[in-house]
């Protein structure tokens, strides 16, 4: 089970540059082909381009790993991304980390307990101002409540 | 406020979704979990066959508004989880305006977005606000 001592305490911190070649693949992956991604030389990013961050963060600082979710009965509830401004474009340096920010139980609708787990990632430019912040909720179900496929 | 930029686009239709639309947003986006791709994998954790990355329709839904209103102008984008999507599902991205406001002196636009399966089954729902730099 999800362990709440990890709630509060903040994960490593990682760099990621962000780049054309992967805007444009990532905006292609996801059916887009607004010139703003294909035709600037330092376009935007696409709206959830920030799950990339997967390919820039080390898996042994992971605080959802750190949290002791179970993902063989954890489930992507749902995914955030704020911008506080235009979103990043190629160039920049974002440097990010990761923290627990709540854990919460609710009864599922087939008896199991469910408990939520949300993660708030921060995303600060070079100079350090906050850009975006992802938050990614799961959940994690008991036995009782599993079946589904 | 003018009402033409308001009014949202037809619907985008994707699919029937193949195996190779699923790994080629899995490369893209680094997450390689093979649950997502290799079928030995998934039926021996009890699934029928591969299923696509929720992470996938929440990205074709994404794409759908900010083709719209502009990638530089979205401010939030919120993506629920519903049902599980499959190969050879057809997935139509749609949405409505939700509000019209002004915050901050800049011109601003709620949506709610839905991605539905070919059964009608909703597959992501989300809520998204972006920047009209026109009105307001």
């Amino acid at each position: 089970m999800a362990n709440a001592d990890a709630v509060g305490r903040p994960g490593a911190t990682f760099v990621m540059d962000v780049e054309r070649g992967k805007i444009r693949e990532f905006a292609r992956a996801t059916g887009s082909r607004h010139p703003a991604y294909l035709e600037d030389k330092q376009p935007v990013i696409p709206p959830t381009f920030l799950t990339t961050q997967l390919i820039w963060q080390g898996g042994e600082a992971d605080v959802m790993q750190l949290a002791e979710v179970d993902f063989e009965r954890g489930l992507h509830a749902e995914q955030e991304y704020i911008f506080y401004g235009p979103p990043p474009r190629a160039g920049a340096q974002l440097t990010f980390s990761s923290t627990i920010t709540d854990m919460y139980d609710k009864q599922g609708r087939r008896g199991g307990a469910m408990t939520f787990v949300v993660m708030v990632t921060e995303f600060r430019d070079e100079a350090g101002r906050l850009v975006a912040e992802a938050r990614n909720t799961v959940v994690e179900t008991s036995p009782a409540a599993e079946a589904q496929p | 406020m003018t009402g033409g930029l308001l009014t949202p686009p037809e619907p985008s239709v994707f699919g029937p979704l193949t195996r190779t639309d699923i790994v080629r947003y899995q490369g893209a986006a680094g997450d390689m979990q093979p649950i997502h791709h290799d079928e030995g994998y998934a039926r021996a954790a009890g699934f029928p066959s591969v299923f696509s990355v929720g992470m996938f329709q929440a990205g074709l839904l994404a794409s759908w508004a900010a083709d719209w209103l502009g990638p530089e102008n979205v401010r939030s984008y919120r993506a629920r989880f519903k049902e599980q999507v499959w190969p050879g599902d057809v997935l139509t991205c749609s949405g409505v305006v939700a509000r019209e406001y002004e915050d901050h002196g800049e011109g601003r636009i709620d949506l709610d977005l839905v991605c539905t399966r070919q059964t009608g089954g909703v597959a992501v729902q989300a809520w998204a606000t972006f920047v009209v730099p026109d009105i307001g």
